[in-house]
């Protein structure tokens, strides 16, 4: 994992101080809130329905047992005793005074933590695969190259005060794990014919109210003008995005307006500039990052099977762990989706055990991942039934990685100023339906993504079946989406028909899912079953 | 109250800054605005005439022109950079970096909270043409000298 060096550990002091300084002029009436606005929100505080949220970054969703342990002391510190992990591998804290938030912050600062543009117009946090490292299917780590991207995009001058927000995702497999191309600009580490490191780029995705899938504007950058090329494409957008019409601020819009072509043009002239400024970090850098993430000490000759005698364990072996790249170990999911459960939420007890469990069994690290799980992403078969145990004792051994009831949702009403419905109790309602049919193992992987409004927050768009909350007339409406996909064939789901209400949507689910069990063929899973036989077979079961 | 901070030894430029409209009609004129719709390459031929070129910020949210100055400064310009407009105290140290040597704000900042803005960061993460050596170039030095 990387640590950060005494530049690092300045720069994120610094920026506590800073925050302290905007704080108290805040509240000494010095700045106004309008004025302070921008300054909390790179810093990742809104002002939500109830109390303030602060969103802390958790570069490429990966975290040290020291790190949770410290979200864990926050949550009770400065919370009511609960964190929210989100789809963008962060964490919310929900109930947040503004007195306390520069204390939270140097709180953080100590474990390396930080809430850095974790909002506002600006980069955020940058995501990736919560895989990196583990899995056998990519070609190299992509979180250096990620890293690499943090320090450039932190405090970067130029991007403060972009059109709008935007949002960066580095992976390096063919298997997408992190929606990459539904991000402002989704990175692909590659390898060319020579055998050389690079990254394909692809520019203007993004959900909200007008969701797109990025093309590809150049195949290969090589490694060292990655900094210089990423600055090129936020150039031309720092200069040209719209910024009359918020809803139209995303580089998606300018990417989508200019074409593909004239918007690559643009940027290739604009990087042809920029190489001859000297902007690059030399490799030697990327070198000084990437030993940091180099391989734990794996041990080898270890058993590659673990017993299976217990049908609990069994289920959730089966379920919630996936192949690791090096013999006799496991990648293991722990899912923040028990039936009935909030997703994404974690008590303090669950959080400190999650830490020990990475101190313990995976070599000091855990990962959040954008489907609002923590991954333990190197442990030992032999220690799998031992973490099963206490995770089980502690509410978190739910075995439905990827299944109906591992539901993505926003926060919803319940907390968002900006919500047309809520969100937390219809997850509640479908993984309660879904366990209590018992139907949830047999429909296998189905990604099911909730958001309470237009914004998209919970990946609608990208669900295999999406939900998303509208206002009608004054009543909380559920429309249903069919046939999204965030994977290598990254699609956007398309609305089956008129809304329903909260158990009317429940009901829908259910009868999408009968459908696709009715008329599924060998190996197919729901998605499958669905571009194959198109929307109007579900749309007449679920309407009549 | 600040009303101009400077960072340039030279006299300031007494006459007023024309517009980008005008200055493309007359075209002797020293001193220039632009306005964020405005595109700083038009000025390229006409650097060394310009000895100030004031940017505007008619709202700190709208940051195009952080990019007006570094390209203004990338293709050499050495004349007075001047940002105007609804600039704020928080912005100083990231002007600064992009090329800004004096400051007009509209609502005059203390020099004491101007002092602690420009000195709040130790180092920096980025080149930007500003002469500051940024972290990951310290970095390496330190390793080359052992
Ligand atoms: C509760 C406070 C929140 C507010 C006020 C909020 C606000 C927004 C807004 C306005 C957008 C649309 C941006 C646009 O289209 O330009 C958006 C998009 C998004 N938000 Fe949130 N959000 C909140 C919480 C969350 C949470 C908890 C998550 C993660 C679970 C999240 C993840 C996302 C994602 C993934 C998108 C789509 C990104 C895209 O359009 O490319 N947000 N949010
Ligand atoms: S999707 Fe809408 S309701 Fe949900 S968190 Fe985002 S802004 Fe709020």
């Amino acid at each position: 994992m990387y640590r950060y060096d005494h530049y690092d550990q300045a720069m994120v002091d610094s920026r506590v101080e800073e925050f302290r300084d905007q704080t108290r002029r805040r509240l000494e009436g010095k700045l106004s809130e309008d004025q302070f606005k921008p300054l909390r929100l790179q810093n990742g505080l809104y002002l939500q329905l109830h109390a303030y949220m602060l969103r802390v970054a958790i570069p490429y969703g990966t975290l040290s047992g020291a790190q949770m342990h410290a979200l864990a002391d926050i949550a009770g510190k400065y919370d009511r005793g609960y964190g929210h992990f989100t789809t963008r591998q962060n964490i919310q804290y929900n109930w947040i005074k503004l007195e306390e938030a520069p204390d939270l912050l140097a709180d953080l600062a100590r474990v390396e933590m930080h809430a850095i543009q974790t909002s506002g117009n600006c980069i955020r946090n940058i995501s990736s695969d919560q895989y990196a490292g583990a899995i056998a299917d990519e070609i190299i780590d992509p979180r250096p190259y990620a890293e690499l991207l943090r320090q450039w995009s932190s405090f970067h001058p130029e991007f403060l005060a972009l059109p709008r927000k935007f949002k960066i995702a580095v992976i390096a497999s063919q298997t997408d794990r992190a929606a990459m191309k539904l991000h402002d600009i989704g990175i692909r580490m590659v390898r060319n014919d020579a055998g050389e490191i690079g990254a394909a780029f692809y520019v203007g995705g993004g959900m909200g109210r007008t969701p797109m899938i990025a093309p590809c504007i150049r195949e290969f950058v090589p490694v060292d003008q990655l900094i210089t090329y990423s600055e090129a494409c936020l150039r031309v957008y720092n200069r040209y995005g719209r910024r009359d019409n918020k809803y139209k601020a995303r580089i998606k819009i300018l990417v989508h307006e200019l074409g593909r072509e004239e918007y690559t043009r643009q940027v290739e002239e604009e990087f042809a500039h920029l190489l001859t400024q000297g902007i690059e970090p030399p490799l030697a850098e990327l070198e000084r990052i990437a030993t940091f993430f180099a391989d734990p000490p794996f041990e080898t000759g270890l058993a590659d099977d673990a017993v299976r005698s217990d049908p609990g364990f069994a289920l959730w072996l089966d379920r919630n762990t996936l192949p690791h790249k090096q013999p006799g170990y496991a990648i293991a999911v722990i899912s923040l989706k028990p039936v009935g459960g909030i997703p994404g939420d974690a008590s303090v007890e669950q959080m400190h055990l999650m830490a020990d469990l990475a101190m313990r069994y995976s070599f000091d690290e855990c990962r959040v991942t954008h489907a609002q799980n923590i991954v333990l992403p190197h442990v030992r078969k032999a220690d799998l039934f031992a973490i099963w145990q206490q995770l089980e004792a502690a509410g978190l051994g739910a075995a439905n990685l990827d299944t109906v009831e591992d539901i993505i949702a926003c926060p919803g009403l319940d907390y968002c100023s900006l919500a047309n419905a809520r969100s937390i109790p219809v997850a509640q309602k479908i993984s309660r339906r879904f366990a209590d049919t018992g139907k949830t193992a047999e429909l296998g992987e189905l990604k099911l993504k909730i958001s309470g409004c237009i914004n998209a927050c919970g990946h609608h768009h990208a669900g295999h079946i999406g939900i998303l909350g509208v206002d009608r007339k004054g009543t909380e409406n559920y429309q249903l989406l069919l046939g999204g996909s965030e994977g290598d064939d990254t699609s956007l789901g398309k609305i089956t028909g008129p809304g329903f209400d909260e158990d009317g949507i429940v009901d829908a689910v259910e009868r999408a899912t009968d459908v696709y069990l009715a008329r599924r063929r060998e190996g197919e899973r729901f998605l499958d079953t669905y571009r194959r036989v198109g929307i109007d077979a579900f749309k007449e079961a679920i309407y009549g | 109250m600040v009303e101009l901070l400077r960072f340039r030894e030279d006299e300031p430029v007494a006459d007023p800054a024309v517009t980008v409209d005008a200055f493309s009609d007359q075209s002797n004129a020293s001193a220039v605005r632009l306005e964020p719709g405005d595109d700083a390459r038009d000025l390229l031929p006409f650097l060394d005439q310009l000895r100030l070129v004031e940017i505007n910020f008619p709202s700190f949210g709208d940051g195009r022109g952080y990019s007006a100055a570094r390209i203004l400064r990338e293709a050499g310009f050495d004349g007075e950079l001047r940002a105007v407009g609804d600039v704020l105290v928080d912005q100083l140290s990231h002007m600064r970096r992009c090329g800004f040597d004096s400051f007009a704000p509209e609502k005059p900042f203390s020099p004491a909270d101007a002092q602690a803005a420009l000195s709040r960061w130790p180092q920096v993460y980025q080149a930007t043409g500003d002469g500051r050596r940024p972290i990951w170039a310290l970095r390496h030095d330190a390793q080359s000298n052992g």
